[in-house]
């Protein structure tokens, strides 16, 4: 069994090695035109879903998608620094709940599959925008 | 399994016709439906209490599950109340088939779990959660007759869960830890507790890998007392795991159950099938 365990972790980890390259993120997703594409699919999706756009209703969709934009180029470690409003500030009076929370998760998964963006690359960007959960819900 | 069949129709007439539906976690991450009822893999409770409730919101599953190892068939059914995603109730039938014997043991199960801390993929350290599983067999003639000292028993349970997001080369990484203090033989199927054996505390474990949003492949580990004297070993298996999305989940497995009542080497089949509403 233990064996069956480890040769599976090892096999995936070859495949990982594999198809992974010393590249950013921020180039694995085709770079600025691919953020934009991104930032823009996640737009629509957001468009699409009434409970979430209802937290939308005061904003200025031109800031928040160069918003969006320089914060996704930041996070990916491309050549881009975050200056705007941070999310504590953003957020304060919003009183997001959890579940609002993960619908926008699943928003952004949604676009990153419409961007045919891979699996494992998903998975990192997320990995890179979860930490930032205490700054948004619940506040 | 008359009655369980029966608040299963029920809850999904009211569900089904109110509309209702907990979606607040993300998929896949309240994982499945363990043996004895509780939210977990397969034979482990995990930390993750059933079904898609979050902190403001209700939720309710039902799922039945069969397990066919060489001289034994296990059926189970069941149904799991998640309450605001720090609470969860659960309720269990087991129905063992014993073909040798032309007989059936059949044991009820009760359980309670309490979220203590965390959520499984946001928390920086590990959701964690205690739990209670009260079994009770319908009659404990047979174990009664293999020496077990009580035919009801408590089982005790504390397990820590996490998801690593990307951490696999980039796929998402799930594991599970749980000590569990009993002294339930088989389940609890064959009794409790033995001629000179009391309650022990037990390490069981699960890991798994998602290849895709929905598709997670794992294996699972559970340790075992040997109060009766009958050689019972520990528990593992293999599963895939399929969420097509969040009304329902399928997990199929393959089990080494090791030797059970003197039978050796069960290995087999598992098929679970979890509704969430």
């Amino acid at each position: 069994m233990m064996k069956t365990l480890f040769t599976f972790v090892f096999a995936v980890m070859l495949v990982g090695c594999a198809s992974s390259n010393n590249s950013t993120l921020y180039q694995q997703i085709n770079g600025e035109q691919g953020v934009e594409k991104l930032v823009d699919s996640f737009i629509n999706q957001i468009g699409r879903d009434e409970q979430i756009l209802a937290y939308f209703k005061q904003t200025n969709v031109a800031h928040f998608r160069q918003g969006f934009i320089t914060h996704l180029c930041s996070v990916t470690d491309g050549p881009c620094e975050y200056k705007g409003d941070n999310m504590v500030d953003i957020h304060t009076g919003m009183n997001i709940p959890e579940k609002d929370f993960n619908r926008v998760v699943e928003l952004l998964i949604n676009a990153m599959d419409e961007q045919q963006i891979r699996q494992t690359v998903q998975n990192k960007i997320l990995s890179r925008l979860a930490p930032l959960r205490p700054e948004v819900i619940d506040i | 399994m008359k009655r369980l069949n029966w608040l299963f129709g029920l809850t999904c007439l009211a569900f089904a016709s109110s509309g209702f539906a907990a979606s607040g976690k993300l998929l896949a991450t309240p994982g499945v439906s363990q043996v004895e009822g509780s939210a977990g893999g397969g034979i482990v409770p995990w930390a993750q209490l059933a079904g898609y409730a979050s902190d403001d919101e209700i939720a309710i599953n039902g799922f039945c599950s069969r397990a066919d190892v060489s001289d034994y068939r296990l059926d189970v059914c069941g149904a799991q109340l998640n309450i605001y995603d720090r609470v969860e109730f659960s309720y269990a039938e087991q129905r063992f088939e014993v073909p040798a014997l032309n007989t059936d043991i059949e044991q009820s199960i009760a359980g309670a779990k309490l979220r203590l801390y965390g959520d499984i993929v946001y928390s920086k350290w590990p959701q964690l959660s205690l739990g209670v599983q009260h079994k009770s067999l319908d009659d404990g003639s047979i174990a009664n007759l293999l020496g077990a000292k009580d035919t009801s028993g408590t089982d005790i349970y504390l397990a820590a869960s996490k998801l690593h997001l990307g951490a696999l080369a980039g796929y998402n990484w799930f594991w599970n830890t749980t000590f569990r203090y009993s002294d339930a033989n088989q389940l609890g199927l064959l009794g409790f507790g033995g001629p000179d054996s009391d309650k022990e505390l037990l390490f069981e474990a699960s890991t798994a890998v998602f290849l895709t949003h929905q598709i997670a492949v794992g294996v699972e580990y559970r340790e075992k007392s040997n109060n009766l004297g009958l050689g019972e070993q520990d528990w593992q298996d293999v599963f895939v795991a399929w969420f097509p999305n969040k009304h329902v989940s399928v997990t199929a497995a393959w089990l080494d159950l090791g030797s059970i009542a003197g039978a050796e080497d069960q290995t087999g089949w598992y098929l679970s099938v979890t509704g969430y509403w």
